[in-house]
């Protein structure tokens, strides 16, 4: 199923609209403007990078659209979800459902074995064991570790970790894939390894793809859209120049 | 999550920092072994006390006397009934009338009467009962000297203790314990006494009524129109010595003597309440003093002491005495629940510290949850549920301990008893309601140590906890 494409809005619509979006933080008498006033629009199937230098408020920006955190003004509204106006039970079933997300430090649970890492996810959504099992394999087979999914975590190299996030990020089929610097980890080639992959999701299962990176390089390779925060502000938002690969498919799809 | 995943992770969880946890699930059966032990301490007591007392025949009787008999022992309450003159006569008819009730095992007549008893030729004054056969069970014949009587007709007697020193001519002692009743019962036992005692005969007695033993019959002006009384003798023989004192509870109208049942009714012993009933009596039926009803259990003494109020009789039962008894072992339960309480509320503050450390320890793991989609109830039951499986770990292992540590200490006093020469006695006891209660006392108190930790690891900032290393 994790093959199936899972946007039911049609590519192209709005999927992440956020209006003057702000979160700060009230340290004693300074307040931190992490996020000062974003307003950005994501389209459905898109696959965005967020730039910006360490302390920008590219994290920020990411847990409030994935419903880790709550704006101290402004909104973001996912797919018709005003995240500000959620329940925290609401949001907890909004990130179950419709986000996945994947981080720097792979945040792997370290005494769960991959399979139960990968699964994680359905038993929060009650999913029944028998479908909790299919499901973890076929994620795992698609991140090409089927055969490793009785090993923990601490049995892996960083990159087959990341792969392993990956999988379990992808279990609910969510509409949304949040990625925070999800090669910062890794060696170049590995880092590749898993952009090519959620590359692959991004086409082959029309998700929304939103990445924090700060390595220029690897964006432009990647995404099809830039946007660059300093200071917990917007300070530019550019189509990427298509690259080989994007014309080809865009090519074939009209 | 469903009840069988969360399970699962709480095991999982605990089998992580398996020291840890042990120790605080240690805690708690220790906590569960000290409630456990104490408890059963209470309630074993509780049953040996109360099996003493329903062998002793006090708990389980009522005494009824006719509300004509000025001796009888109503109370104040009983005096707004029918006046004494019209009240019932406790006849045969109302003997087995009272049998009838619902849980009344018998109802026997108490006859009681005071007589001449001659051994060895000298005469000794005495007052003698009957005993129903169910009286064998009584305690006060558990360490008799011969036997009970062989039947229920049978012309035998059992001496109460003090008696057989008076025919002995010994001086009564003053401790109880001063004379062994074995001494007592060489010289007796198989010994064949003399009763006098006056008979009543139905109907006017002709002066040529046969005699047996050379009894010389008598006028009584008073029932000439009914009954006669002649004067008789029988040869019992005695084949019990009584150590104890089975009725103990009746104060200055005690017997030391004592007859089977059948056999005293056969006698027709003229009764004090015989003269007072003479214009009542004259259907011809016996007429009791008082009767005796044993109820099947002491919990229903109450209802079958009501029944027999209504049909007109006046009753008397210690039950009153017995509630006291109630208040006092409530009281003890209460004393010993709360002191067996207290290891395991030690033992919960346990629980909450190990939750406390593990919400730290796991804050980043707490974190990664709610990321990927977990509720806060998600994970407040997540750490209920490891409460909750270090309690019922907890009950379970302290049911055994303190199931054992009960076995040896009841071992050890029986020991103990054996030394001093008295029968072993079982006063532990572990019902299965005890287990129970235990186990779901452990659960629930390990819940509510849990809850204060859940609720915390709830409420974490998922962005701060992922951000903690
Ligand atoms: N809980 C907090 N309390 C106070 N300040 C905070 C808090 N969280 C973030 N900040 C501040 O908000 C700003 C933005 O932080 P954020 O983590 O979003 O940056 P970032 O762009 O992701 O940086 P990096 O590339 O290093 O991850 C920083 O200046 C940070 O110090
Ligand atoms: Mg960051």
């Amino acid at each position: 199923m994790t093959t199936a494409p899972v946007v039911p809005a049609a590519r192209g619509t709005v999927a992440i609209r956020s209006e003057n979006l702000c979160r700060h933080y009230r340290m004693g008498e300074t307040v931190i403007r992490a996020v000062d006033g974003v307003s950005i629009e994501v389209r459905a199937g898109e696959f965005v990078a967020l730039l910006g230098t360490s302390g920008s408020g590219k994290s920020s920006v990411l847990n409030l659209i994935a419903g880790l955190d709550r704006p101290t003004s402004g909104s973001v509204v996912v797919q018709d979800r005003d995240l500000a106006k959620l329940s925290r039970e609401e949001l907890a079933k909004y990130r179950l459902r419709v986000v996945g997300m994947v981080f720097q430090s792979f945040n792997l649970i370290a005494s769960m074995t991959l399979a139960e890492n990968v699964d994680l996810p359905l038993r929060f959504a009650e999913v029944d064991r028998g479908q909790r099992q299919t499901l973890a394999r076929q994620a795992l087979e698609r991140v090409g570790l089927l055969a490793r999914m009785n090993h923990r975590p601490s049995e892996l190299s960083g990159g087959e970790q990341q792969r392993a996030a990956l999988a379990r990020a992808l279990i609910n089929r969510p509409q949304l894939l949040l990625a925070d610097e999800p090669t910062g980890n890794l060696d170049s080639h590995t880092g590749k390894e898993i952009m090519d992959m959620v590359r692959q999701f991004n086409r082959e299962l029309g998700m929304t793809v939103v990445m924090v990176t700060h390595e220029r390089a690897l964006a432009e390779r990647y995404a099809q859209r830039m946007i660059f925060l300093a200071d917990g502000k917007l300070i530019d938002d550019r189509p990427n120049a298509p690259t080989v690969d994007d014309v080809q498919i865009r090519g074939g799809q009209s | 999550m469903k009840i069988p995943d969360l399970t699962e992770l709480a095991l999982r969880n605990l089998r992580e920092s398996l020291l840890r946890n042990s120790l605080t699930t240690m805690g708690i059966s220790v906590g569960v072994a000290s409630l456990v032990a104490m408890l059963s301490l209470g309630i074993g007591l509780q049953q040996l006390i109360s099996r003493r007392l329903v062998r002793s025949g006090l708990f389980d009787t009522v005494v009824v006397t006719s509300r004509r008999d000025p001796r009888g022992m109503g109370r104040d309450e009983e005096r707004n009934g029918p006046a004494p003159s019209e009240s019932r006569v406790l006849d045969e008819t109302a003997r087995q009338e009272i049998e009838r009730l619902s849980n009344v095992i018998e109802a026997y007549p108490d006859i009681r009467f005071r007589t001449e008893l001659r051994f060895e030729d000298k005469p000794h004054m005495t007052m003698i009962s009957a005993l129903p056969s169910s009286a064998k069970a009584n305690d006060a014949f558990e360490g008799m000297q011969g036997a009970f009587f062989s039947s229920d007709t049978a012309p035998e007697v059992i001496l109460q203790k003090t008696f057989a020193e008076e025919l002995l001519g010994k001086a009564p002692g003053r401790g109880v314990d001063e004379t062994n009743v074995a001494d007592l019962a060489k010289p007796l036992l198989g010994k064949e006494l003399t009763m006098n005692y006056a008979q009543r005969v139905s109907g006017a007695v002709q002066p040529s009524a046969p005699v047996t033993n050379g009894a010389i019959p008598f006028d009584n002006s008073l029932a000439a129109a009914s009954y006669s009384v002649v004067s008789r003798e029988e040869k019992v023989k005695i084949v019990g010595i009584a150590d104890l004192d089975p009725e103990s509870m009746r104060g200055p109208i005690r017997a030391k003597v004592f007859l089977p049942l059948k056999f005293a009714e056969g006698l027709h012993v003229m009764q004090s309440v015989d003269l007072s009933e003479v214009s009542r009596a004259a259907s011809g039926q016996p007429v009791y003093s008082s009767i005796g009803v044993r109820v099947r259990n002491p919990a229903q003494i109450q209802a079958v002491e009501d029944a027999i109020k209504n049909m007109g009789f006046n009753t008397f039962s210690i039950l009153d005495a017995s509630r006291g008894l109630k208040q006092v072992f409530a009281v003890l339960f209460a004393f010993l629940g709360i002191f067996g309480s207290l290891a395991l509320v030690v033992a919960s503050i346990g629980i909450v510290n190990t939750l406390v450390m593990a919400i730290l320890e796991r804050r980043r793991e707490i974190g990664i949850m709610k990321a990927i989609g977990a509720s806060d109830a998600d994970v407040m039951w997540l750490f209920l549920a490891e409460a909750g499986a270090m309690g019922i770990l907890g009950g379970v292992v302290g049911v055994v301990l303190g199931w054992t540590i009960g076995q040896v200490i009841n071992l050890g006093t029986n020991v103990y008893l054996k030394r001093q020469g008295l029968p072993p006695e079982h006063f532990w006891a572990v019902p299965w309601g005890l287990v129970g209660f235990a186990l779901l006392f452990a659960f629930g108190v390990s819940l509510v140590s849990g809850w204060y930790p859940a609720g915390r690891a709830a409420r974490l900032d998922p962005v701060q906890a992922l951000r903690y290393e």
